[in-house]
């Protein structure tokens, strides 16, 4: 049909839009409090074509209603008027998230993650797919155990609509089979460490629930099955949950090195590195305690996640408090090191240049 | 017969006679039943089974789908004006909803049939539009799905660019021959103008206006056209495929274009017919509530907003009432006694024939100058409302019948579209296009404005300027090719500025 290929075309510019403009997108907070399952809604203003018309600010209208004079005329922009003057529309369009996320990494160039080749582990799953005459009594399915027994009895001629007793025997049974499969794992996590001292801000852990939104996008497209974790610190570290990460707001001083020690142990225990694509992330205004304490951050990277992990993310915020000046030493200690990603996020309209710093490598 | 069930068929029959026997006079209405599906797409297609190929129809496809998957709207109706009329039941609506839309549906087909602003429609559209498909088919594979898109998105960029009333002025012919294409033997030629012989000779003898033999003030056109699309067709350097797309999209633009101009009145028109040949002779006892329901569900109004199907049921009646009982005439309105107005009824029984008549000759327009009175207005509530600045909010403004009715009868001019003129084709002498726009005391958006004008000048191929009011200033707008400028009005050539001064004061 005709309507297919007008749908399609349709789709195909609605993609483009995405894409021109993406980077509008990307920072706009609200698109990720509409997610559902697999899917973001986005709206997108469906495809306007220019026309002469009178401006709809100035124009008003009649409308018909209780209300006195000076009164909010309800949702009365414009919509439904007489003259057939439109409306808003706004449409949304649904994108999985794994269509995002390549569309991100399409913008943005992002290299297709190799993943660590150690993590080519094999991993058994039984699937029940299938429908077997034979099986154990606790497999056996019903409702095609009676579909047979119905079919046979009206091939037969014993049933009889009036009184439609259906008496299975035993070549009607039908039972679950399954199939092994054994599918390559890769595993990934990520690990979210976020500094929640009084000098981050609502502005600042916005940009940090932003940008590892995108994050993930990106990874979960990568790896199947991306476990998340998250740390957040101020003088002292500990492991919440994303609800909490992202809205928790703490006062007092900032030891990074507690998010760091934190996060090692976490890997310690449940992420051995041979199994397992690591991707620390830390955000941070940063403005550390003391420099002693940036001196054990910089030892645990050198000694911990530089061998360790895939990469170490480390994501500047600018806050008018903090002094940025933890990027500084760590872009000393690792100069142009490919594993060690240091990156500053002025506004929401760098994220897309940090994501791009963060996941533009490949590891 | 279209492909509908047996129940539905003996149904339609039972409605399509009473609805004789009441005096509707309908085109030969022929029911399909379709899924939701099929339903989207044609609808999506304005009704028609087959467009030319657009991206626009999968928006509106994507959009009706949508909305009907998320509950949030679902089409009842769909009828298009042919002859036979065709008209569409959803497979899967309740046996009630069927009803209710095939007496509906006979109400509009009469409305089709003898409303005068449909007189001149193709009623055999539906050849017409699988003809337009073909071609534009054929210039798709001929020139390319890109090439031939882009200039049908320039060409539905002006859709709205013709004149509404032009197939009902008796000389259309002559206006179409006056249009002399105007041949400056001076300096600058306009390149890629289109030069027929033929109608030199027009020229070589003007007859009219002295001013035009004084060289520079000779204008072309004649006269100001609203009917830009049918100007450019003529005078733009088009190629011959281009040329025939533009002709399509006007077609099509003049076919839809009385459906605009009579949208209360001819759901007004329906709804009321739907409504009393439910209730007095369709509808089963049993189905009353269903009925109730789906009804006010049709009639129901947002708040603040603004329903067609409402305010023409209820004119509709109002008429009838008025004529029934002689609410009517000089007497009527000479009449202050408020107590005696209440009980007038001078048992005329004209509503009838009243309404009969009013939907054979009213249009939209005439349909609210006409009759709608301020008692009207009191008893269902209307106001006109406006955008605070300060608030950012639309607000009522106030609920005084005249202003209600002013507001009403512009929102209803022209589609509620500014109304755009071609001046003068030959602007500065050298083939530009001079629009004016009869400015009505609002002004047009200025990024759809634009963008407008940009496509206007892929269409014409030379810059195009525009002469209208913006923030309360006479301006006029002129796209290069480059560039977009604008500049006070004053600051132009004299001759301009009056001329265009000139046109705004019509």
């Amino acid at each position: 049909m005709s309507i297919v290929e007008d749908h399609k075309r349709f789709r195909d510019i609605i993609r483009g839009r995405i894409k021109k403009n993406f980077k509008k997108y990307i920072s706009n907070g609200e698109m990720i409090g509409k997610q559902e399952n697999d899917f973001i809604k986005i709206p997108i203003p469906s495809i306007d074509i220019p026309k002469f018309k009178y401006g709809p600010k100035q124009q008003g209208g009649v409308g018909q209603g209780e209300g006195e004079s000076g009164e909010a005329s309800g949702e009365g922009d414009g919509k439904g008027e007489a003259g057939n003057a439109e409306g808003e529309h706004v449409l949304e369009a649904e994108v999985s998230i794994e269509e995002l996320a390549e569309i991100m990494g399409d913008e943005l160039e992002l290299p297709k993650i190799e993943p660590k080749g150690l993590s080519r582990l094999n991993s058994e799953a039984l699937k029940y797919s299938g429908r077997a005459p034979v099986g154990p009594e606790g497999l056996r399915h019903f409702k095609s155990s009676y579909k047979e027994a119905l079919k046979r009895s009206i091939a037969s001629g014993t049933y009889d609509p009036d009184d439609p007793v259906i008496i299975p025997i035993k070549r009607d049974m039908r039972y679950k089979s399954f199939k092994k499969s054994s599918k390559p794992r890769t595993n990934a996590v990520v690990i979210y460490m976020m500094d929640v001292s009084g000098s981050m801000g609502e502005e600042q852990k916005q940009i940090v629930r932003l940008e590892s939104f995108w994050i993930n996008a990106w990874l979960k497209k990568n790896y199947k099955g991306l476990e998340t974790r998250f740390i957040i610190h101020d003088a002292a570290a500990k492991e919440v949950d994303e609800k909490t990460f992202f809205s928790t707001s703490e006062s007092g001083g900032t030891l990074i090195s507690s998010a760091y020690k934190l996060c090692k142990k976490l890997i310690d225990e449940e992420f051995s590195p041979q199994e397992w694509n690591i991707y620390p992330f830390h955000f941070s205004d940063g403005d550390n305690w003391s420099g002693e304490d940036t001196r054990i951050c910089i030892n645990l990277i050198q000694d911990f996640f530089k061998p360790f992990t895939n990469m170490f993310c480390y994501g500047q915020v600018e806050s008018k408090y903090g002094s940025g000046q933890f990027s500084k030493d760590l872009e000393k200690s690792f100069p142009n090191d490919e594993s060690v990603v240091v990156s500053r996020i002025e506004s929401r309209e760098k994220i897309v240049n940090s994501i791009k710093d963060f996941l533009g490598k490949g590891r | 017969m279209g492909n509908i069930t047996p129940e539905l068929e003996s149904e339609r029959k039972k409605i399509c006679k009473i609805a004789k026997d009441v005096g509707l006079d309908f085109f030969e209405t022929i029911f399909e039943l379709v899924d939701y599906k099929t339903l989207n797409q044609v609808a999506a297609y304005g009704g028609f089974p087959v467009r030319y190929p657009h991206w626009r129809f999968g928006m509106d496809y994507e959009q009706l789908s949508k909305s009907y998957q998320y509950g949030l709207s679902k089409i009842y109706e769909l009828v298009i004006n042919t002859d036979p009329c065709y008209a569409y039941l959803m497979d899967g609506n309740e046996f009630l909803d069927q009803k209710l839309v095939m007496a509906h549906v006979y109400g509009h087909s009469d409305f089709f049939k003898n409303n005068q602003w449909f007189s001149q429609t193709n009623r055999k559209m539906m050849d017409a539009m699988a003809n337009h498909s073909t071609r534009v088919r054929r210039y798709v594979d001929r020139y390319g799905q890109n090439i031939v898109e882009e200039f049908i998105d320039k060409c539905l960029s002006v859709e709205n660019l013709i004149d509404r009333h032009a197939p009902y002025a008796k000389n259309k012919i002559e206006i179409v021959k006056e249009d002399v294409p105007k041949i400056d033997p001076e300096p600058v030629k306009p390149e890629g103008f289109e030069v027929n012989k033929e109608y030199m000779k027009d020229f070589l003898s003007p007859e009219g206006t002295g001013s035009g033999a004084s060289e520079g003030s000779k204008r072309f056109p004649s006269e100001p056209t609203k009917d830009i699309l049918q100007f450019m067709m003529m005078y733009a350097p088009l190629e011959d495929w281009q040329r025939d797309v533009l002709s399509i999209i006007r077609d099509e633009a003049y076919y839809f274009a009385p459906q605009g101009m009579t949208k209360i009145m001819n759901e007004g028109w329906a709804s009321f017919w739907h409504s009393k040949l439910m209730t007095e002779q369709i509808m089963e006892d049993s189905e009353i509530i269903d009925f109730a329901d789906r009804h006010s569900g049709t009639m129901a109004m947002q708040p603040g907003g603004f329903n067609p199907y409402k305010v023409g049921i209820e004119l509709f009646r109002n008429i009838k009432t008025r004529w029934d009982k002689g609410q009517f005439g000089p007497e009527w309105e000479s009449c202050n006694d408020l107590r005696e107005k209440a009980h007038w009824n001078k048992k005329l029984g004209q509503g009838r024939d009243k309404i009969f008549e009013v939907r054979r000759d009213f249009n939209d327009v005439t349909f609210i100058d006409e009759f709608l009175t301020e008692d009207f207005c009191v008893e269902n509530k209307m106001f006109v409302y406006k955008f605070n600045k300060r608030s950012g909010k639309f607000e009522i403004d106030t609920r005084d019948f005249k202003a209600v009715k002013a507001k009403f009868l512009f929102q209803l001019t022209n589609f509620g579209q500014p109304i755009i003129q071609v001046v003068d084709a030959n602007f500065e002498n050298r083939g530009e296009l001079l629009l004016t726009h009869l400015f009505e005391g609002v002004d047009m958006q200025p990024d759809f404005m634009e963008a407008t004008m940009k496509n206007i000048y892929a269409i014409w191929t030379k810059p195009i300027s525009l002469a209208t009011v913006m923030e309360g200033e006479q301006r006029i707008f002129r796209f290069d090719g480059n560039e977009f400028k604008s500049f006070a009005l004053s600051k132009t050539s004299k001759n301009t500025e009056q001329s265009t001064s000139s046109e705004e004061s019509k």
